[in-house]
Formats: C-alpha cells, sequence, structure tokens
C-alpha cells in the first residue's frame, strides 16, 4: 500500500508543482503587465518593485504574526495562565528597535528609489550607444496623436517602435492633462496643456503593447487606448517607408478636428504640419522640463533657453525670451533627433 | 406654460436622463413628506428647534455630526455599490460614462468631506471636552457655525444630483477638466461651492478644538496627562489649521475662473494648471492625516481599556502623532510624481513619504506592546481595532511601496493605489470611526449596541473588505486604470473585477446589519447604569450616560494619566462625586439660532453662485454679513445653571457626594 502510494503522491506532486508553474508563467504573463517588463525601464522599475515589496515584508510580517500570537495568548478567558502586567508600560530598548528597524529600512529604500529616480531620467544604460528615436506624443480628447520628427511621419491611437532603441516620448496635452502609459515597458508619465515632458522608454523584445491613458480626462476617457508595436529596425523602417508612400498628410484643418472630442480608430499620416507639436506647447504656455532634450544632442541645445516647471507663462518677460527662442525652434523642430 | 416646466424639467430636474432620477426625486419627496409629518403628528417641532437646531451643547452638535456622517456613508456607499456594480462585467452599460463619471465623484468628495470629517467631528465634539474636564468647547457658537455650515454644504452638495447634475471632474478636480471649457454644467460649481463652505466650518473647528485643548483643561491636567484620543485631536486639528486654507485659496481662484471669468489655472492666457495641483495637494495630503489621526486616538483609547492596561509607550505615542502631522506637510508632491518634477523633487517627497512609515510603525508596535501581557477583552470597538492592525500594515505597506517614485511611475492612477488607499481609509479611518462609535455610544445615548448584530456586520464588512479589494492591487499590475467606466473583455481582468464587486455588496450587507443594529438597541440594547460600561480609564467614564448639560457640577482636579482607572484602583471614586456645598451656579452658553440661520445663509449664497444667480449669492452673503453682525452686538449670550437646579440634577443622577 505505502509503495503504491508514493509514485501517485510523487506524480501528483509534480502535477502540482506544474499545474503552479503554469499558473505563475501564464499569471505574470501578459496580463500581469507590471511584473512581466518588455524592456530595461520596466525592468528597473520591477526591481524597485519586488525590493521594496521584500523591505516592507521585514516589518509587515512580524507585525502579523505579534498581532495573531498577543491576541490568542492574552485573550481574557477564565484560566488564562500567561502573564497579566497592567502597569507595564515603557521599555526603551523595545522601543529603540521599532524606532530603529524601520528607520535602516527607510534610509536602504530610500536610497534605492533615488538611485533608481536619477537613472531613469537618462537613457537606459544598455544601449548608450545607439542613437534615440524621438516621438511627439499629443493627448487629446480622446486620442493619441503621435509625431515623429526624426522620420516625418504620424499615427493617432498606436505607435511603431524598433526594438533595442532608446525611445525619448515627449509629451504634451491639448486637451486636459492626461497620463501616457505602457505598462510592459515602464511607468507613466503625464501629458499637460502648454509644457513638454520626456520619458525615456525602450523595447528589447518584439511585440504588440498594451497602452492607456491614465489620467481622467471626462466622457470619453476609458476608450483611450492605444498600442505600442515594437519590431525590428528593418521592419520599422519598412512601416515608416510605407507610412509615408500610402497614407495621407494630417494637415493643419486635420488636426483642428483631431482636437474635437471625440473617440476614434487607429490612423497615419505621412506628414505634419511643421511645428506643430512645440506650436501646441507655446500656444498653451511653453513651458519645458528642466534640461529637456538637451543631452540627445540636438540642434536647438544652444538655442534652447529652458525654463523650469511651475515657473514662468506666456505672460512674463522671461516668456518673451522663451517666445524667441520658440520660433528658433518651430522652424528646426521636425529635426530635432536627425543627428 | 408646460412647456415652459418641460423645459425646466429637461434642464434643472433631468427628468430626461430615465428612472434613477425619478427614484430618486420620488424617495427625497416620500421621505420629505415623511419627516415632516412625523414631526408635526408627535408635536416635535418645538423639541426639534429647541434642543437641537438651535443648541451649543457640544454633545448634541457631536451626535448631529454622527447621524451625518452615517447617513453619508449610506449614500457614498451607495454610490460605490452603482460604481462596482458597472464594473462587474466588461462592455457593461448599466451606467453610462456620463454617469459612471458624476458617481465616482461624488463617491469620493462624499466619502472624504462630507463622511470622514463630520465623523472626526462627532467623536471631536463627544469626547474631548469629557476627556479633560471641560464644560464646552472654547467658542460654543462657533461650534454650532461649525456644524451648520457642514450641515447646509453636504445638503447643497448632495441636491446636485437632483438638481442641475453631479460634479463629474472627480473629487480632485483638476483644471482643465474642471475649467469651463471642458465642463460647462452647474455640477462643478457644487462641489467647488459646496467644499469652500464645508472648509469654512472645518477651519473654525480646528481652532476650536486647539483652543478648548490648550485653555480648558481640568486643573492639574498636564499635557503630558492627557488622553491620547484628546493628542489625536491636537495633532489633526494642527494639520486643519495649516491645510485647510490651501483648499479654500485652490477652489476660490477655480470658483474665479468659472464664474467670473478669470485665469488662474486656464490651459490660455497665463493659467496654470499645475498650480492648482499643487495646492489641492498641500491641502489633500495632510488631509488623509487629519481624518486618520483621529483613528489612531481612538485605538488607543480602546486598546488600552479592553486589554486592562496602560498604553504603552505614551510619550513614543505623543511624539509620533506630532510628528506624523509634521511629516504630512513634506510629502504632497508624491502625488503627482509622474507630472515631471524632476528627480531632486521626486526622490525628496519619495523619502519623506516613506518617514511617515516610522512613527506610524511605532504606533503599532505600541499598540501590540499594550495588548502584550494584558487581558483582552472581544468588544466591538476590540475587534474593530484589531481588524485594523492587519488591514492598515498591508495598507501602510503598499503605501511605502508606492513612495518609491519610479515604482510609482508604473502604479500611478492604477487599481494598486485603489486598493492601497481605500486600505488605509477604511481600514484606518472608517474602522476606527466605527470603533469610536461603538466605545462611546453608550456615553451619547445612555446604553449599549447589541453586540450579536455587531458581530455579524464586523464579520460581513471586514471579509467583504478583503474581498473587495485584494483583487484590486492585481488588477493594477494588470494595467487597469482607475475611473474607466468600462473595459473590454479580453484584458484577463473579468473574473477579479467580478469577485471585487462581490465584496463591494458583501461590505454593504455588513452596513446594512450596523443599521439594523442601531434600530434594534434603540429599544433591547443593554443600558448602561453606571456611567462606565466597559470598566474605562479616562475622565468621561466617570460621568453618567449620557452626561448632565453641564457635563461636571465640579470640576474634577487631575493628577495622573489614566485619572479613573487610577481612583478605581485606590477606591477613591467618591472624591469625583460633587459635594452640595462646593456646587456654584454653572455659567453656559445661551442656545441661538443664529448659526442655523448663517448656515442657510451661505446656502442661499452657494445655490446663487452654483447657477450663475449673482444677486441672490450676494443676497446669501449679505445674509452672512447680517448674522455676523448681529452677533457682534449680541451682549446677552450666556447665563447661569442656578445651584438648586445642579443638586437636583446631580441627586436625581445619585451622584451626589
Amino acid at each position: 500500500m505505502k509503495t503504491g502510494h508514493s509514485p501517485r503522491r510523487a506524480k501528483s506532486l509534480t502535477f502540482l508543482s506544474a499545474a503552479l508553474l503554469v499558473l505563475f508563467a501564464t499569471g505574470c504573463g501578459r496580463q500581469y503587465m507590471v511584473l512581466d517588463p518588455a524592456g530595461p525601464v520596466g525592468r528597473e522599475e520591477l526591481h524597485l518593485i519586488v525590493m521594496s515589496a521584500i523591505l516592507v515584508g521585514i516589518v509587515i510580517i512580524p507585525v502579523l504574526i505579534l498581532l495573531f500570537y498577543i491576541v490568542w495568548r492574552y485573550r481574557d478567558k477564565p484560566g488564562n495562565t500567561a502573564p497579566y502586567t497592567p502597569k507595564w508600560s515603557e521599555s526603551k530598548g523595545l522601543e529603540v528597535v521599532w524606532w530603529g528597524i524601520p528607520i535602516v529600512i527607510v534610509g536602504v529604500l530610500g536610497a534605492f528609489t533615488a538611485k533608481t529616480t536619477f537613472a531613469l531620467t537618462k537613457p537606459p544604460a544598455e544601449s548608450a550607444d545607439v542613437t534615440p528615436i524621438t516621438i511627439q506624443v499629443t493627448s487629446l480628447d480622446w486620442k493619441w496623436l503621435f509625431q515623429y520628427p526624426g522620420q516625418g511621419i504620424a499615427t493617432a491611437n498606436y505607435a511603431a517602435i524598433p526594438t533595442g532603441v532608446p525611445i525619448q516620448f515627449e509629451l504634451t496635452s491639448d486637451a486636459p492633462m492626461n497620463s501616457f502609459w505602457v505598462p510592459q515597458l515602464g511607468g507613466q508619465e503625464y501629458t499637460m496643456p502648454g509644457m513638454a515632458m520626456r520619458l525615456w522608454l525602450e523595447a528589447d523584445k518584439a511585440g504588440t503593447y498594451y497602452g492607456h491613458g491614465a489620467n481622467f480626462t471626462g466622457a470619453g476617457f476609458a476608450h483611450m487606448d492605444f498600442n505600442v508595436i515594437a519590431t525590428s529596425d528593418s521592419n520599422f523602417q519598412a512601416w515608416v517607408k510605407q507610412v509615408k508612400a500610402s497614407s495621407p498628410a494630417l494637415t493643419k484643418a486635420g488636426y483642428a478636428q483631431l482636437k474635437q472630442p471625440s473617440v476614434i480608430g487607429t490612423k497615419s499620416y505621412s506628414s505634419f504640419p511643421p511645428g506643430l507639436f512645440n506650436g501646441t506647447i507655446w500656444a498653451d504656455g511653453g513651458q519645458y522640463m528642466p534640461n529637456m532634450m538637451s543631452q540627445t544632442g540636438s540642434p536647438l541645445k544652444a538655442g534652447l533657453n529652458t525654463n523650469s516647471m511651475g515657473v514662468g507663462s506666456g505672460d512674463s518677460m522671461s516668456g518673451m525670451s522663451n517666445m524667441t527662442n520658440m520660433s528658433a525652434m518651430s522652424s528646426t523642430g521636425t529635426s530635432s533627433s536627425q543627428k | 406654460m408646460p412647456s415652459g416646466f418641460m423645459q425646466f424639467a429637461d434642464k434643472y430636474l433631468m427628468w430626461k436622463e430615465g428612472p434613477m432620477i425619478w427614484g430618486s426625486d420620488v424617495a427625497i419627496l416620500l421621505v420629505s413628506i415623511g419627516i415632516v409629518f412625523a414631526l408635526t403628528y408627535f408635536h416635535k417641532w418645538k423639541w426639534l428647534w429647541r434642543e437641537w437646531i438651535t443648541t451649543v451643547d457640544h454633545k448634541k452638535i457631536g451626535i448631529m455630526y454622527l447621524i451625518c456622517a452615517l447617513l453619508m456613508l449610506f449614500r457614498g456607499g451607495a454610490d460605490a455599490e452603482l460604481l462596482r456594480t458597472q464594473l462587474a462585467i466588461p462592455n457593461n452599460h448599466f451606467l453610462s460614462a456620463e454617469h459612471y463619471d458624476q458617481i465616482f465623484t461624488t463617491h469620493g468628495t462624499i466619502m472624504i468631506l462630507f463622511m470622514a470629517m463630520p465623523f472626526i467631528f462627532a467623536l471631536f465634539n463627544i469626547v474631548v471636552p469629557l476627556q479633560i474636564g471641560a464644560r464646552d468647547v472654547a467658542f460654543p457658537y462657533l461650534n454650532a457655525i461649525s456644524f451648520w455650515l457642514f450641515f447646509f454644504a453636504a445638503m447643497l452638495f448632495n441636491l446636485s444630483f437632483v438638481f442641475g447634475g453631479s460634479p463629474d471632474a472627480s473629487w480632485v478636480s483638476y483644471p482643465p477638466l474642471s475649467e469651463l471649457g471642458f465642463d460647462p454644467g452647474p455640477g462643478e460649481n457644487y462641489y467647488l461651492l459646496a467644499l469652500q463652505i464645508t472648509g469654512i466650518g472645518s477651519i473654525a473647528t480646528g481652532i476650536n478644538f486647539l483652543a478648548t485643548i490648550f485653555k480648558m483643561r481640568a486643573p492639574g491636567m498636564k499635557l503630558m496627562h492627557m488622553p491620547l484620543f484628546t493628542w489625536s485631536t491636537v495633532a489633526a486639528c494642527v494639520v486643519i489649521i495649516f491645510a485647510f486654507p490651501a483648499l479654500a485659496i485652490a477652489i476660490a481662484l477655480l470658483t474665479l475662473d468659472r464664474i467670473f471669468g478669470t485665469h488662474f489655472f486656464t490651459i490660455l492666457h497665463g493659467g496654470n494648471p499645475m498650480m492648482f495641483v499643487n495646492l489641492f495637494w498641500v491641502w489633500g495630503h495632510p488631509e488623509v492625516y487629519i481624518v486618520v489621526l483621529p483613528a489612531f486616538g481612538v485605538y488607543s483609547e480602546v486598546v488600552a481599556t479592553f486589554a486592562r492596561k496602560r498604553i504603552f509607550g505614551y510619550s513614543s505615542m505623543v511624539a509620533s502623532l506630532m510628528l506624523i502631522s509634521v511629516i504630512s506637510y513634506f510629502v504632497w508632491a508624491h502625488h503627482f510624481f509622474t507630472m515631471g518634477a524632476g528627480a531632486d523633487v521626486n526622490t525628496f517627497f519619495a523619502v519623506a513619504s516613506m518617514l511617515v512609515g516610522i512613527p506610524t510603525g511605532v504606533k503599532v508596535f505600541n499598540w501590540l506592546f499594550t495588548m502584550y501581557r494584558g487581558r483582552i477583552r472581544m468588544t466591538l470597538p476590540m475587534l474593530w481595532t484589531i481588524a485594523f492592525v492587519p488591514c492598515f500594515a498591508i495598507g501602510g505597506a503598499t503605501g511605502i511601496m508606492l513612495a518609491a517614485a519610479p515604482a510609482d511611475y508604473q502604479y500611478h492612477n492604477s487599481y494598486f493605489l485603489i486598493a492601497h488607499f481605500h486600505q488605509v481609509l477604511i481600514g484606518g479611518v472608517v474602522f476606527g470611526m466605527l470603533a469610536g462609535m461603538y466605545y462611546w455610544w453608550p456615553k451619547m445615548f445612555g446604553f449599549k449596541l447589541d453586540e450579536r448584530l455587531g458581530r455579524w456586520a464586523f464579520w460581513f464588512f471586514n471579509i467583504g473588505f478583503y474581498v473587495c479589494f485584494m483583487p484590486q492591487y492585481a488588477l493594477g499590475f494588470m494595467g487597469m486604470q482607475r475611473r474607466m467606466y468600462t473595459y473590454p473583455a479580453d484584458m484577463g481582468w473579468n473574473t477579479l473585477n467580478l469577485i471585487s464587486t462581490i465584496g463591494a455588496y458583501i461590505m454593504a450587507i455588513g452596513f446594512v446589519f450596523i443599521v439594523i443594529q442601531v434600530l434594534y438597541s434603540v429599544k433591547y440594547g443593554e443600558r448602561d447604569l453606571t456611567g462606565d460600561p466597559w470598566d474605562g480609564r479616562t475622565l468621561e467614564w466617570s460621568l453618567p450616560s449620557p452626561a448632565p448639560h453641564y457635563n461636571f457640577a465640579v470640576i474634577p482636579t487631575v493628577t495622573s494619566r489614566d485619572v479613573w482607572w487610577e481612583l478605581k484602583e485606590q477606591g477613591r471614586t467618591d472624591e469625583l462625586k460633587p459635594k452640595a456645598e462646593d456646587i456654584k451656579p454653572i455659567h453656559m452658553p445661551k442656545n441661538s439660532a443664529r448659526p442655523f440661520l448663517m448656515g442657510l445663509a451661505f446656502f442661499v449664497a452657494g445655490f446663487g453662485f452654483v447657477f450663475d444667480l449673482l444677486w441672490l449669492g450676494f443676497l446669501g452673503l449679505a445674509g452672512v454679513v447680517a448674522c455676523l453682525i448681529a452677533r457682534a452686538l449680541e451682549y446677552n449670550d450666556d447665563y447661569h445653571i442656578p445651584v438648586h437646579e445642579v443638586v437636583e440634577t446631580e441627586a436625581t443622577l445619585g451622584r451626589l457626594g
């Protein structure tokens, strides 16, 4: 009997672990996008997520165990022999322990957080020698417009990118503020009217990655999804050529129409009005993230007097100086990352 | 004429929107008629006016806050059930996008400002003067004004549902979405005016209780003798005084944008929406500490009482309360790590946010070690307190995870965040307020709430909570964003959403049990004849339940912490019983109808500005000014309760020493 059971148990154990593995594999598969990153930025953020989960676990798991033990051990029932010391209410030693441990944990987690925060403002280190591509993203009610200044094309509600190339997403909004989020590539950044923001992402695996606006913008918000399609560099170039050859141009009138609140499908455009992206930012306030666009070696570097967030606007003197820079930018804006 | 009426009905009463509005109209009408009928039938109008509407008694004001908080918990909870019903299955059309947007906006706003705030104010009012040996708050008249401002603001906000349309730009109401260009209806105005009015009341409450605690403690009660609930009130009031003005400014400027055409936060003409976001969270983050600190105070009282042990590490508990209130001002930007503030700013706010975890963690350990080597009685307040610990520990842990800025880039506005803040706000604040309600209920009403029904409520609510919110952490990792009114079927979100909705229904059953429990206990609840039903430790338990109008016939002298417990231990409780010869005439404030009228005037003003009826708005404000002037000219606002009356009352209560 015993020997008869053993293999079956072993078999069921294998089965169980296989099932768990499948569950885990699928569970952490595409569905759990944040836990299944497809690029260096998402991976770095996942490391921090895991690290922080472990660090807080060090505190809360003992708390939970202590709680159950204490409540069970010291419950008020007749015949409970556990010690009862109603006046015991101070212990310097114990208090030093639980002031101390959280301080150490916050110190460790804070250090890792600082390191990652600064790292993510730069293009991923893995592909530091690859020339980045810039995609200018504008959130509209309720759609996403992607402009490729280097390629001269534009798309709506989808974006193609080459794998292994850092992508500099420049973000703004010509509608209420939204947030640009492609979970498998990495965390999000807001799109804000009158401001230019920057987000570095990179895909190192080909695939179609779900993206969605993450900040509520009104009735059509739920339908603001888009795909980021990562392909090999040659496929990407072919796609660019195809879009240039076979798609209509985005005109100023076309953009004005896009700006109207509506939900649309995907679109491709062979070209877009020059200076559209920066013109939009300028029309709404003209603020740029500190040091924006200065690290990619853009030809604008010399001309762009960056205005830090939260100060200055179109009416002030600093606004005037920006205006000058702005016109320089508009004329060269379409080639900002052709280097 | 009928066509004129139909236009009005369509525009303001929203009758074209269907059965939900009609149902609400009918319900409101029936309830109003019912209330009027009952008051008339039982000849209670005078009673209502004399005993409640014009009262300046902190105990009665506290009870009115409590009733409103429970009603608003019902309203906000009903909103939540509608939201979860809509999300139960993908591609659902139970609610339209417009309705869903309105409902999540009112859910959030009501739960924070019209449920949590009055709930903490209820406990401040009921408990603090009794704990420190005072006869009322420092400014009883102002206290009544605070209540009526809150009350009429809540009325104004709730009116939007059936008159003109609810706000729909979310409870944070970020411009430019909340500006006229994107949100033309009156709903957003309702939000702004209601918050402005209740905010004024909240600032006044903060000042009032700080003054009360600093100036009106019984002789001998040093700061470090104060019960921890009173300390938590100090901490919360400090935060209120510094944080609420930021909200007042933010929404005043946005109101100017919407009503008078200024451009503080518009996209064009040099407006800066970012400024609103900063101001909002300069208030918004401290606000969550405002509501959770008093809950911490409740837990401290409850743990010590029901473990029959002195609170562990009292000084650490005080220090951590005050530390939390200070650090709470340095964390606001963690609500927008993803708005491009730069790595240096993000790092500062990330670390500051993590720091909050340190004093909070210390408090948890101190509660645990208060129970350690105690004798734990599993009463309702204690059950909620014990349930709070794991819930808040997990919620706090995910809070620290959220504080790591780059990780937050992946959590921000996802269901991971939703799960986190519901866990700390329900597990922290709601559990704490319920614990406090059960704990002080006998002090308010003279009877206990039924234990058996309360346990049903407890288990339904708790199990429902985890079923509802644990799946939402996973949904966050699956990329689901908040505030989507519907979602496609192919994202893998279906099952977890359905489970979450079932959890929300289970929580609703828990709430229904609380309602049944209250109704049942009014008739059958165990009466509290001793004034000390829990074998308490602090001064409020030395008084009869409910306490007489003037609280203390003779103000006690306090020489230690847990003074009532000490006296009981030493068999000296008789020392707190007043002797007839010690009783002097008691100086009390007179009732006044003006706080109520002033609230009404604010309501009229608010209503006028909501609908751009400037004449009505300014007329209401004129009413406010008239009330202020009348008050300034009032000299005869106090009276003395004669000795024989006090002696008589104390004798009836069997307390004369």
